[in-house]
């Protein structure tokens, strides 16, 4: 068993709103970013993938195949979008880091042909990252 | 139906500045200066020191948070900045009766963030220079800590 991690970019807006709060209760919860006008970031994606080395192409993943999963499923779909209102996920969850690794999780998991998915980990910014091991870990 | 709390970890990282001598009573002169090296110069040396603390919970349903990242900087501030930036390690409470190593600082912010009452502390990660650094895991202090 090996670890493999891509990385991958995307820069996208966002803000955090809880409709069934009132103006001053989000505002007191999410401080500035409850700012609907939104605001935005540079996220840094990493996938971590778990599988054994083919003994014949020397690979756990092809990288290129994994590149164009993450392009597709993700970057694709995220980058330069506003979160709240062009993916769809976050028209319901509110797109903090944490819910955007979920997220990614369930767009990614299953489609990485020979692999499993270990770690989905997002940095909003160099000082401030989340990591999902996925569904199993359930309070 | 999916579960609506899945469990997610949240890493936040913080940087102070702080000085430091390694050394010992338990051993003289000669001794501290073979084990500790150049850390032990009498004057004194310092470090940008990086403390990432991982925080572990279930996010929550409606601010789609493991915690809120207000409290956790507002605890930060008041816990970890304003006791050891700009300050010499070796004159700190904690560490007057043991050396002020990265491990013996990664066993403190431990105990400081193992107090956070908001999230489960899951892992305390300290960087000294760019090429030092120490883990600490658990949501418990070590118990060799525990007074």
């Amino acid at each position: 068993m090996i670890f493999l991690t891509r990385k991958a970019e995307f820069s996208s807006a966002h803000f955090y709103w809880n409709d069934s709060w009132s103006q001053e209760e989000n505002e007191r919860v999410f401080g500035k970013c409850a700012n609907r006008n939104g605001h935005g970031h540079n996220y840094t994606l990493e996938v971590t993938v778990a599988g054994d080395i083919d003994p014949v192409s020397g690979f756990v993943v092809d990288l290129k195949e994994l590149k164009d999963i993450l392009e597709r499923e993700v970057v694709s779909v995220f980058d330069h979008r506003h979160l709240n209102y062009e993916v769809p996920e976050f028209g319901t969850a509110i797109p903090t880091t944490e819910n955007i690794a979920v997220a990614i999780w369930r767009r990614v998991d299953g489609k990485i042909p020979n692999a499993k998915l270990h770690r989905v980990r997002v940095y909003e910014m160099p000082d401030l990252f989340a990591d999902f091991y996925g569904e199993s870990t359930h309070a | 139906m999916r579960d609506a709390r899945p469990i997610a970890l949240l890493s936040r990282r913080y940087h102070f500045s702080a000085s430091h001598r390694l050394h010992t009573d338990a051993y003289d002169a000669d001794r501290n200066r073979a084990v500790y090296g150049k850390c032990n110069n009498p004057h004194g040396h310092g470090h940008n020191y990086v403390v990432q603390v991982t925080l572990r919970g279930p996010v929550d349903a409606e601010t789609g948070m493991v915690c809120n990242l207000g409290d956790l900087d507002a605890f930060a501030r008041t816990n970890l900045l304003e006791a050891f930036d700009h300050t010499n390690l070796n004159t700190l409470k904690c560490f007057a009766d043991v050396v002020s190593t990265t491990e013996n600082l990664a066993i403190e912010v431990h105990r400081i963030f193992a107090k956070f009452p908001h999230a489960r502390l899951e892992r305390v990660h300290i960087e000294e220079t760019g090429n030092n650094s120490f883990d600490l895991c658990g949501c418990e202090p070590p118990a060799f800590f525990m007074s």
